[in-house]
């Protein structure tokens, strides 16, 4: 029951709900969770509402240290 | 790096880089290696349903070295909620007019006389919802009372109390919440002090530390404690937590470690608790399996309490009874493999389900029954 995924924000409304997207799936959440949305971010989705940010930067920090195993090894 | 960052620009391709098998393999040998250092049984619970769907799912238990044993612990909120409970909704049912809005996982667990709440789905007595958020229309909809069923950890909790201030700021004052809810923490707690415990550390539920951070969980840092590493759910995020426990245990370390960075702040989400801290307060719940822990529920708070359906409909204590020759309660704390419950597989099957453990696809009795044998 704790699934959840990430999707990126593509449009924000006044009521502080968002239209949110990933591939071609489109649907809307809730944003009163999280501080400071932006359009553009990604989000973690449960249940209907946003939980918090994706920080890309630090899957990408992960990954190098993945490819560097796969390499080293 | 450049290629990653391109790969990166969608976290469609994110997840599809996470279940890479080639990148897999080196975290694979790592582990190998690692467990081979430890010359004994390290056996590692995954507190998370969801961790115990991804880990089956994608055959990872299959990969683990011999002395690696995953374990699943009582992280499915459905199946940490008593039968008890189901009588009181189906209670309710029988006795008002009352609308109960419930989860979907909820709807085939059996009450105690074998009877659930999917029989009244079609008189529109119940409803299904996806999010909290729909409840609102439906208390807008509905002139009589709504029930809500509100089971879930941590992950799930603020969404519930986003709803309800939502329907009580739309003046929606027929929607009654009956909590179940729990807190993964005290859980643990009670797992680490059970006399004959054979658990070497935990894989710590991610998206429940999204919401709950690091901090919750330093108890596992003192005395008689085991590493806790917070994990994600892709097949290199269970490998990378796994390696973490691991390497925590050939050191002799117990540190709480964070590996799902991504997705889980030190600090976890502030202003989702401060939301849920608004609606609720810690009170003791029952839980199937572990009985009564201290603070390990939440319940709704100062003027709110109008709201709760427990005491607005008088509804009875929990109590926990398991259903006959079902071994749930014994799955829930890890100490017994589902595929020894003589009913698993013959007459308890996700179809036709004994216990909550087969109804929940998250459950781990529903879990082994799909995945016997897959692979990564
Ligand atoms: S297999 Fe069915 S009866 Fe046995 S423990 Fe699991 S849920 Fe209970």
């Amino acid at each position: 029951m704790c699934l959840a995924v990430p999707m990126k924000i593509v449009k924000i409304d006044s009521a502080g709900k968002a239209l949110v997207k990933q591939d071609d799936l489109e649907t809307e959440v809730d944003l009163t969770l999280i501080e400071d949305p932006k359009v553009g971010d990604y989000v973690i989705i449960h249940a209907g509402y946003a939980i918090d940010l994706l920080d890309l930067e630090e899957a990408l920090e992960r990954l190098k240290l993945f490819r560097a195993m796969e390499e080293s090894g | 790096m450049s290629d990653f960052g391109h790969r990166l620009s969608t976290s469609m391709s994110l997840k599809h880089i996470l279940q890479d098998r080639r990148l897999a393999e080196p975290l694979l040998q790592e582990i190998e290696k690692t467990a081979a250092e430890i010359s004994r049984t390290v056996r590692i619970m995954e507190v998370c349903g969801t961790h115990t769907v991804a880990i089956r799912g994608s055959g990872i238990h299959s990969l683990l070295p011999e002395n690696v044993l995953m374990i699943s612990g009582p992280g499915c909120p459905v199946c940490v909620t008593p039968t008890s409970y189901i009588d009181n909704a189906l209670q309710l049912l029988e006795t008002s007019d009352t609308t109960v809005a419930s989860f979907g996982d909820m709807l085939k667990v059996p009450g105690s006389d074998g009877r659930n709440l999917a029989g009244y789905m079609g008189g529109g007595r119940v409803r299904i919802v996806y999010s909290p958020a729909e409840l609102l229309s439906i208390a807008e909809g509905t002139s009589g009372s709504v029930v809500f069923l509100a089971i879930g950890f941590e992950t799930t909790i603020p969404t519930v109390a986003a709803a309800f201030l939502q329907a009580r700021r739309a003046g929606l004052s027929n929607l009654y919440l009956y909590t179940a809810f729990k807190t993964i923490p005290p859980a643990l707690r009670a797992l680490l002090s059970s006399p004959d415990r054979q658990l070497d550390g935990f894989l710590l539920p991610g998206h429940v530390s999204v919401i709950i951070g690091v901090q919750p969980y330093r108890f596992l840092e003192e005395p008689g404690g085991v590493p806790g590493v917070i994990a994600g759910f892709e097949p290199l995020d269970l490998l990378q937590g796994i390696l973490a426990v691991l390497r925590q245990t050939g050191r002799g370390e117990q540190r709480v470690e964070n590996t799902y960075t991504r997705a889980v702040r030190t600090q976890g989400n502030p202003k989702a608790r401060e939301i849920m801290n608004q609606v609720f307060e810690p009170a003791d719940a029952l839980w199937r399996g572990f009985g009564e822990i201290q603070a390990s529920g939440l319940v709704l708070k100062g003027d709110y309490r109008e709201a709760d359906a427990a005491l607005h409909f008088s509804l009875p204590p929990l109590y926990n009874l398991e259903p006959p020759g079902c071994a749930c309660a014994q799955v829930l704390q890890g100490r017994l493999p589902p595929t020894e419950c003589p009913l698993f597989g013959s007459s308890c099957t996700p179809e036709a389900p004994i216990g909550p453990c087969m109804v929940s696809s998250e459950g781990t009795c529903a879990a082994s029954f799909r995945y016997g044998e897959a692979v990564l």
